[in-house]
Order: C-alpha cells, then structure tokens, then sequence
C-alpha cells in the first residue's frame, strides 16, 4: 500500500514530479561536477607547474663530480614520476682565447625537462654543439665550424642549431655527455630534477635522493616551489568559492521546485488526513517520497556530472578528469537533506491546518 | 486599470514575491559575482605567478659574454658593458608603466672576505633591496624584495643606503657570522645584517646595496643587469612578428598590447645602450598556467550562469502555478489571453528589475569579499555591466515563467477555480 501510493503519486502528476526531479538532477550534477575538479585540479595544474623545469637540485659537493651512478640511482626513486637530466659545467676557451662556459648534457632529457627552450634545431651527431644566441658572435662568427679547448686537450665542433632563453644558456655551449667527457674527462657535476606531486611528496623524494646519494647536495628549487603552491592555493581557494556558490543555487532551486511540488498536494495531504491517516504516517510518506527523489536524482546527477567534469578536462587540460566515487557519498547525502528539507518544511506548515479548510480550497 | 492590477498583486502578495525575488536575487548575485571573478581572475593569477620572479632581463648592448658556472662569475670585474644606474627610473616611464611591478638592477663584483688570517675570494651582488625610486612626480618602491619573493632573511634586510650586507647561507656555513657583527670585505669593513637563503647560487654570495658594489668595483652608476617584473598577455603568433616589419596601424597594435616582446622592445627605447629581453622560462610557461587557470574559471561561470537561470525560472513557475485561481477568476470576469499574459509579463519584467539590481549589487560585494580573503586585493565590477545583468536577469525571468504563463492562460476557468488541476 505505501509503495503503491509513493509509485501512483509519482505517476499521477507526471509532470511536476519530472520538473523536480529534473532539478534534483541538475543540483546533483553540477555538484558532481564542482567537486570532482575541485578535487583533481591541483594534480592538472602540478603538470603545467612542471613545464617550469626543475624543482629539485642535485650537485656535487664543493663542486665535485657526483658519482657515475647518481644519474640510474635517482631515476630508480623517480620511477615515472619525473624527468631528470645531467649537467657537466666548464670554462674552456675559444681558438682565440675567449673564456666560455661548455655545459655537457643530454639532449633528450632536456627537451623533456626544458620546453621553453627556443632551439633552432637539436643536435644529432657527435662533435655537433648547441650554441647559446650570444655565444655564437663569439665562438663561430660565420657559422663555421670551430675549436674549442680545455688544459690543452682541443675538440672540433659544428654549430647544429642555437640556443635561445633570455637567461645564463645564452651565453654557454652545449655538448652531447659523451662528446664532452670524451673530451674533458669531467663528469656531470649537477642533475636537474623535476617531480609532480605535492610538496610533501616531493619533500619525501628529496630525502630519499638524498639516502641514495649520500655524497651530494639536494636542494629545492625554492623559486619554483613556492610560486607553484601560491598559484595553486589561490585557484583552488577560488575554485571552492564558486563551488560553494553554485552548490547553493542549485540547492536553492531543489527546494523552491519542490517546496511548490508539495504544497501543491495539500488536497491529497488533507484527503488522507481525512481518511484518518496518522501524523506519523504522513510525515514518513512525504519524507520517502522526497528520499527516493533525492537518491534518483543524485545518482543521475552523479553520471552526468562526471561527465561534465570529464568534459572540462579534456577541453581545458587536455586530459580528462578521473571519476572520484568518493564525491557520490557526499552528493547523495546532501540531495537526501535537501529534498527532505523541502518536503518537512510544508508539511509541517500544513499540519496545523483543518482537513475541512484545505478541502474547500481556502 | 492594469498599473492598478500589478501595484495591488505586489501589495497583496507579499510572501510569494518576496520568494520569487529573492530567487532572482540570488541567481544575480551569484551570477554577477561569478562574472566580475571571471574577468578579473587572469590579472589576479598572473600577479601571483609574479612571485616565481622577473620575466624580462635587461643587458647592456654591447656586453661581453657572461663566463659564470654555480653562481661565481670568472669574467674579469671591469670586463664589459655596463648600464647606467641613472637610467633606471625611466622603466617607469614606458607605456606600460602601470604593468611592470617592479625591477632590480644587479652588479656581481669579485671581493675577497678576510676572516680568521684566511682570505677568500667570491661575488658580492650590488643591487637594490627596496629602494624608492622617484620618476617625475611618481615615487614608487622597487627591489628584490618584490622580485625575488622567495628570498628569505634571517635578521635584517639591509637598508639601501647603507653599508650592511647579506651573507648567503652556505656562505655562513663556512664562515659563521652573527648577524649585527662586522667583516673585512675587500679592505672595507661592513656590518652583516642578516643570512639570505634563496635556494640559488646567491646562497653562495654576499648580497649588498648596490653603492656599496659600485664603489667596490670603482665605477659610480654602474649596473650589469636589470630584473623587470611585469604583468603580461600570453604571447601568440601575432607577438612574435618582428616590429621592423609592421606597417603603422600594426605597429601601433603590437606596441599597445602588453606582450612581454612589446614591453621588452619598450625597455630597450626606454634604457639607453640595453638589449631587453623575456627570460623564457618564466614568461613562456606564465602563459599556459594562465590560460588553464582561466579557461577553467570560464568554464565554471557558464555552470554557474546556467545553474542561476535554472533557480530563477523554478521559482517563477512555482510562482504562477500557485496563481492558478487567480487567472480562473480574471478569465471568468472576461479577461481575454493577452491581458492575462501582460499582466504576468510585466510583474516578472518588475521582479526581475528589483532582484537584478539588488543581487547586482550584492554579487559586487561578494566579488570584493572573494577578492579580499583569496587575493588579498579588491575585485571590483564595472557599472557598465548593471545594464546587461539586467536585461539578462529579464530574459532569464521571463524564459523561466513562460512556460508557466502559457499553462496559466490556456486554463479553463471552470477547472481553475475549483481548484482541480
């Protein structure tokens, strides 16, 4: 009997029933939605943060060379975490004797830690070099190819492409690793490291870095570090506002829909008290009608909101947001609250009121 | 006879209007608040990535390369160009004045540091740590203090016009200095004022006002390189052109937009002798956390627009819904479907004015309130937007009562005023 009564209820006035249910769906989505980028777009944004390059330094101490492992020992506690690249820094000088920096790299792994970098086109061979814009005046006038030495030893080398990025690299020579310890004998003196991940996981990646290379120096890119946290906190600060914002609207327009939806069933309200319907009947009739809409809703809600936010992902970040099953606890029981809230709230108007009064339409 | 019908519908039906208005009122006001945050957000986040440091660098023209490995600068001291301090000011004066948030002029000069019967040699950085520097009638306070935020003092900073200076941290580390005690520089003795640690190569430094540098190295005005920090647009294609090749109305285009090219290119007007330039690994990648963080607040404005009109037009059709006998009664008197529908137009067109202009109102005290707990700064909203948030709260109310309206009309009066639908 009360199942039946819930059905024909819904059944019956077909179309307000759908009215808010429509707007229980819209709340619960947009909620969905709200908090599922609220949750995931720290880790969106930590990934544009990591086009800044490193945000953790390790160098030798007293400027020694760090040892020949260093480089597998810190990609074994990265995993696939983040990009690592090897540096080796020294002064050489020019065929006429200018002094210039020749850095000794790994030109894979800084095109993946450096993006910004403006290269005209990467080296390929051996003896070829990356040139730095104002160090090509200096080191091959005319694009020729040019040598450079270091105590004694020479190397022949061909500019492949120059190098632009408005800071130090402008004014330095890049070499493959291998070209330049061939050359010099020295090796790489820094790594350059970039993690994803949050400041105490990337905390614990130092001190792990740290256990495993216990020779070497580990310090954060303090620069980087804190700008990313700043630009984070504060978007996610605004991102909660408006979270809160919408959340409450949408709240807002559950109840008024369905705040009309009952009032508007006083007649059935006042025909079953008539019949002599128990107070206690009543009010659990009206809250189950209101907890089944509210569950239908938010579960509705909950798929198509997942798919909003999927959508903002991919159009956005382009990456779509993961699902987080975590939020549908959190919406179904705040659409349960909401449509119970605005199923009480007329009833217990109309409880104080005569059968007889509602009956004749006053 | 109508205005009549209107006035009396609002007097009479106070608790119902003040419902639908106060739907309209918070659909507005989220609405407006939602909007201002939008339009400001990109000038708010783009401060905040102001603090990962200056975006353009400044070089004398002429320079000689920089030979400088882990922070130690191994070009002979008086080697190369250098900018005129004097000149400085003048940044100021750009077109873009209002969006260069500040700049620090640096000048490395190689001391030795006499401590213990030990000598050592290393880099004194001259620069300025928060100067007021006057251009025309503007004062304004510029440093690293503002440049560079993440530097970090233990102590004291330094005063620009005086003689103290800063020890780096790894520095202090090899030679332990309290803070307030003197040392031999260069034959000079200055107070160390404070530890610096920047996680940079000026842990390994002695960082001073930039006089104190100057006098060191003998040369009075001279600076090596200027940091500028300014507040730019995303580059795109049109930023790259080269400005030589624009014709006038272009150039004009290119020059007034505050691209960090454009601004760069107004750096070398302005600095006599200098080769300005965007220091790409903060101006490039500004530009993508940028436009995600925008693009994503954009996003949300539009769900937050659509969950407000959605608010507004429940509570306008629950409204006319519940005035069911009301229309019976005016059909049963001979009211004809136009005179009905006007009727409920024109208090929906009244409702919406009244909400829209509060909740205009309340939504830019949301915007400051946001603005201030968040950023730190106000958000403020255009006048010119009242007039639009207007005819938007209008359509909004009148798409979400339409339908209801045209249920009520079409009403059999009979029907309506026993109540039976």
């Amino acid at each position: 009997m009360f199942l039946r009564m819930l059905l024909r209820a819904a059944v019956l006035r077909r179309g307000r029933a759908a009215a808010a249910l429509f707007a229980m769906v819209i709340a619960a989505a947009v909620a969905t939605a709200m908090l599922n980028l609220y949750v995931d777009v720290q880790a969106k944004l930590r990934r544009e943060f990591r086009n800044y390059g490193a945000n953790i330094i390790l160098v030798g101490r007293d400027g020694a060379s760090l040892p020949a492992d260093a480089l597998t020992q810190v990609e074994s506690v990265l995993g696939n975490r983040g990009v690592v690249a090897p540096f080796a820094l020294l002064v050489a000088r020019t065929s006429d004797g200018q002094p210039v920096v020749v850095v000794g790299t790994d030109f894979d792994r800084v095109k993946q830690l450096d993006r910004w970098w403006s290269v005209s086109s990467w080296p390929s061979a051996p003896q070829q070099a990356l040139v730095g814009v104002r160090a090509l005046p200096v080191v091959s006038p005319r694009n020729q190819p040019f040598d450079l030495s270091f105590q004694g030893r020479s190397i022949h080398l061909s500019a492949a492409g120059t190098v632009q990025t408005g800071a130090a690299e402008d004014s330095r020579v890049y070499l493959s690793l291998a070209d330049f310890v061939s050359w010099t004998g020295v090796q790489p003196s820094t790594l350059e490291i970039a993690v994803t991940g949050s400041p105490e996981e990337i905390t614990a990646i130092m001190h792990q870095i740290q256990d495993a290379i216990p020779t070497a120096d580990v310090r954060p890119v303090r620069q980087i570090m804190e700008g990313e946290a700043r630009v984070l906190g504060k978007t996610r600060a605004t991102l909660l506002a408006a979270a809160a914002l919408i959340i409450l609207t949408a709240a807002l327009c559950v109840l008024s829909t369905l705040m009309g939806w009952v009032f508007d069933r006083r007649r059935d309200f006042a025909i079953m008290k008539a019949l002599g319907a128990s107070d206690r009947l009543l009010n659990g009739f009206f809250a189950a009608e209101a907890a089944a809409l509210g569950a239908t809703g938010a579960v509705i809600g909950f798929i198509l909101g997942i798919g909003i936010a999927a959508w903002i992902g991919r159009v956005n970040f382009h990456a779509p947001v993961m699902p987080r099953f975590s939020v549908l606890p959190v919406v179904l029981a705040g659409s349960m609250v909401v449509t119970l809230l605005s199923a009480i709230l007329p009833i217990s108007l109309l409880r104080r009121v005569q059968p007889a009064v509602i009956l004749r339409g006053e | 006879m109508f205005v009549r019908l209107v006035y009396e519908s609002f007097r009479r039906q106070k608790r119902r209007k003040f419902l639908a208005g106060a739907a309209i009122t918070l659909g507005v006001t989220v609405a407006t608040a939602m909007i201002a945050v939008a339009t400001d957000i990109g000038d708010k986040i783009n401060r905040e990535l102001r603090t990962i440091g200056a975006n353009l660098l400044v070089t004398p023209q002429e320079d000689t390369l920089d030979v400088e490995i882990g922070g130690v600068n191994l070009k002979p001291p008086s080697d190369g160009a250098f900018l005129n301090e004097a000149d400085l000011p003048k940044i100021k004066g750009t077109f873009w004045h209002n969006n260069i948030t500040g700049f620090a002029p640096m000048l490395p000069v190689n001391v030795t540091l006499e401590r213990g019967g030990k000598t050592e040699n290393l880099t004194l950085l001259g620069t300025y740590f928060a100067k007021q520097v006057a251009f025309g009638k503007e004062e304004f306070n510029t440093g690293v203090r503002s440049t560079h935020s993440w530097w970090k003092v233990l102590g004291a900073w330094p005063g620009d016009n005086s003689r103290d200076v800063l020890i780096g941290e790894r520095l202090w580390e090899r030679h332990p200095v309290t803070p307030g005690d003197s040392i031999i520089l260069s034959g000079r003795s200055v107070r160390v004022s404070g530890i610096l640690s920047t996680g940079g190569s000026e842990d390994d430094q002695m960082v001073a006002p930039i006089a104190l540098a100057q006098e060191i190295l003998g040369r009075p005005g001279a600076v090596r390189r200027v940091y500028v920090s300014a507040l730019t647009k995303p580059e795109d294609a049109f930023a790259r052109r080269d400005p030589k090749s624009m014709s006038g109305p272009v150039y004009d285009r290119w020059y007034c937009s505050p691209y960090p090219q454009s601004i760069a290119f107004q750096l070398q007007e302005a600095i006599p002798h200098s080769h300005a330039e965007q220091i790409r690994q903060v101006a490039q990648n500004e530009g993508a956390v940028l436009r995600r963080i925008e693009g994503l607040i954009f996003l949300i404005t539009l769900a937050a627009l659509f969950a407000s009109a959605l608010a507004v037009s429940a509570a306008m059709a629950t409204a006319i819904f519940e005035r069911r006998a009301e229309v019976g009664l005016m059909k049963a008197l001979g009211a004809g479907r136009l005179a009905v529908a006007s009727i409920f137009f024109a208090e929906a067109t009244l409702l919406a004015l009244i909400g829209g202009f509060v909740g205009f109102v309340a939504g830019g005290l949301l915007a400051r309130q946001i603005g201030r707990s968040i950023f730190d700064s106000q958000i403020t909203i255009p006048p010119v937007l009242l007039p639009v948030i207007l005819v938007i709260a209008v359509i909004v109310t009148f798409a979400g009562s339409a339908a209801a309206i045209r249920k009520a009309v079409g009403l059999d009066p009979v029907f309506a005023l026993r109540g039976e639908l």
